[in-house]
């Protein structure tokens, strides 16, 4: 067989299916249109939770539009808005924070549009399902990987993302109690706004504080890459043990190079696929789980 | 008497700025060593820089928002042109031309375009910001060679460049705003356009200069920024309009222009650097910093205008 009606077959194979596949969508429903509202695709970690979404609804054959708030809670609910205008099946949502999450989650009952929260969380509303990282159980795995470190009595120290950030307290939470389980001295427990720049600044302020301090939890990776600038330029890298949180490229090129001894990955793609397959079987008539934990694994020089 | 007058100018909020560290120092043992003082000031250094431009603009009476985006563009472009091309001096250029150009084209848009600097400048904080989030996906740009970060994280002789920097552009705005006719021209612009037109001064060039200014300044405060952390971030620099205003305006110049001193700036940029330090220092609890900020800012502002009318 020649090249050009091999090429012929496999055209008419592909159109065949094509008109069988909106055939079947047709007789079950049109197709599925999500939305999802991400706080700030400026983060690493929402661009993968993003990926996983899109990824996991092309596999479904959903469309998805995706929205960025970035980072602004006013636009996210304008976002959130538009949606509703659009008539999208399903709202996808991953909120600046949990009081912006139940404005936008409001707008959306109202619309009788039901909603999936990925990751974060909403401070009220009624949500189908929250698909989350187990954060406060990986604010232990950092807790007691820093603990291993170091000997009882020794000086930490906490940086948190934003007052008033539900999902990293629960992270500093984890962390919290495994440091004060094994009798560490938490001497420093300040906020850098989840951002590097205000990390390191933070860090260089408790070190001038705190010279002896030999330990560090991060709520996310950005401060805590911000920290180790820090740490280094105060030439105290062999003293001062730095953990993050999130597993962000960044940090694992640092743990890599032995600047950073470890974070807690969470596993942000896998997050975006289970919100659409959770969403999917919603809509399907399943029942789904209220709160869906995304395992969390630490990652350090080792591993 | 001129002289003099540009000097007192900005000494109220002095006034505020040594209570501020006599509380520090009183609160916390380790506050007044000479390490934590280079700590405020290079943590200062970037919004210092930039606050100069802002000052600038809010002497003719303008005002810029489109900082924070500024610094986000500049620096992520400047960023992958250093990643990619591996010359630290091109991915410089880049860095101050591409905040310069935003200057120019701010000072352009609301001279000859007659759009306010408050909409002007609003329209490129998000345009820059927007293009900053396009251009690199998302994702932040990191480690880069010794010789672009030397803006942010070099020194010479010891002293770092975030404190040579901040100085020599002071040193060097000082003489500009007070020793030469650009200076007074600026001033002049800010208390009565018009009039100044009419001596025959072609304002909009002057106001397109001040832009440019400003933008380079900018450039030069993200080359710093992204020098320190070693890295170009999308998000880099939020809030950071708001910032440089408030340092502007702590320091004594005023909103409607033609008033206010570099010094006074300056020292501005210092109120707000020594506060966040020394809330660190004492491990306040994060609720309460922003409550804390908010007062004194208001406090200081008190002071100065107190000690103004004391003068007048």
């Amino acid at each position: 067989m020649s090249m050009k009606k091999l090429m012929t077959i496999a055209a008419m194979a592909l159109a065949v299916t094509a008109i069988a596949g909106t055939a079947n969508a047709e007789t079950a429903k049109k197709a599925l249109v999500f939305g999802y509202a991400v706080q700030d695709l400026g983060n690493q970690y929402w661009v993968k939770v993003a990926e996983g979404v899109k990824d996991q609804a092309k596999e479904m054959g959903v469309s998805v539009v995706v929205m960025d708030a970035r980072t602004d809670a006013a636009r996210e609910l304008a976002n959130v808005d538009d949606m509703i205008q659009k008539k999208v099946d399903a709202v996808l949502l991953s909120p600046w924070d949990a009081n912006s999450g139940a404005n936008a989650v409001a707008q959306a009952n109202k619309a009788k549009i039901p909603v999936f929260v990925l990751d974060i969380g909403v401070a009220s509303g009624d949500i189908e399902s929250l698909i989350v990282s187990d954060n406060l159980g990986g604010g232990k795995i950092a807790g007691k990987y820093i603990a291993d470190m170091i000997k009882p009595g020794a000086e930490v120290a906490h940086i948190s993302c934003q007052p008033g950030y539900v999902i990293p307290a629960l992270r500093g939470k984890g962390f919290t109690e495994i440091m004060n389980q094994t009798g560490m001295k938490i001497v420093a427990a300040q906020s850098a706004d989840s951002q590097r720049a205000k990390g390191m600044n933070v860090m260089q302020n408790i070190l001038q504080a705190h010279p002896n301090l030999q330990a560090v939890f991060a709520e996310n990776d950005e401060m805590a890459l911000g920290a180790i600038e820090a740490v280094a330029a105060a030439g105290k890298s062999a003293q001062v043990k730095v953990v993050g949180f999130d597993g962000t490229d960044d940090a694992r090129a640092a743990i890599k190079d032995g600047r950073l001894a470890g974070t807690v990955a969470q596993v942000p793609y896998e997050m975006g696929k289970l919100g659409v397959k959770t969403a999917v079987a919603f809509l399907g008539g399943k029942t789904v789980e209220k709160t869906t934990y995304v395992p969390v694994e630490l990652v350090t020089p080792a591993k | 008497m001129k002289l003099s007058f540009g000097l007192l100018r900005g000494t109220g909020s002095l006034i505020a700025l040594v209570l501020i560290v006599i509380v520090f120092s009183v609160t916390s043992p380790v506050f007044l060593e000479l390490n934590n003082l280079m700590n405020i000031i290079v943590q200062v250094a970037v919004i210092s820089v930039i606050a100069a431009g802002a000052m600038f603009i809010i002497l003719t009476g303008g005002i810029d928002l489109s900082v924070g985006g500024m610094v986000a563009l500049a620096g992520v472009v400047s960023a992958s042109v250093v990643r990619s091309s591996g010359s630290p001096a091109l991915a410089i250029v880049v860095c101050l031309g591409v905040a310069l150009m935003f200057g120019i084209l701010a000072g352009a848009l609301i001279t000859y375009g007659k759009i306010p600097p408050f909409v002007c400048t609003l329209g490129i904080m998000s345009v820059a910001r927007g293009l900053a989030f396009v251009y690199s996906g998302g994702i932040p740009i990191s480690n880069f060679p010794a010789a672009f970060r030397f803006a942010g994280a070099g020194s010479i002789a010891g002293v770092p460049m975030m404190v040579i920097i901040p100085i020599v552009v002071y040193a060097a705005l000082w003489v500009v705003l007070n020793r030469t006719p650009f200076g007074k021209i600026v001033y002049a612009i800010g208390s009565n356009e018009e009039a100044t037109q009419l001596t025959g001064i072609n304002t909009r060039k002057y106001k397109i200069i001040v832009y440019a200014l400003a933008g380079l300044l900018t450039g030069l405060g993200a080359l710093m920024y992204i020098g320190r952390i070693n890295s170009g971030h999308p998000n880099s620099a939020l809030g950071y309009e708001l910032d440089a205003i408030a340092a502007v305006v702590i320091g004594g110049t005023s909103l409607s222009g033609g008033r206010g001193s570099i010094v006074g700036t300056i020292i501005g940029a210092l109120i707000m650097g020594v506060i966040g330090n020394g809330l660190n220092l004492l491990n306040i609890d994060p609720y309460y910093q922003s409550v804390v900020l908010g007062t004194v800012i208001v406090l200081a502002v008190m002071i100065d205008q107190n000690s103004k009318n004391q003068r007048a």
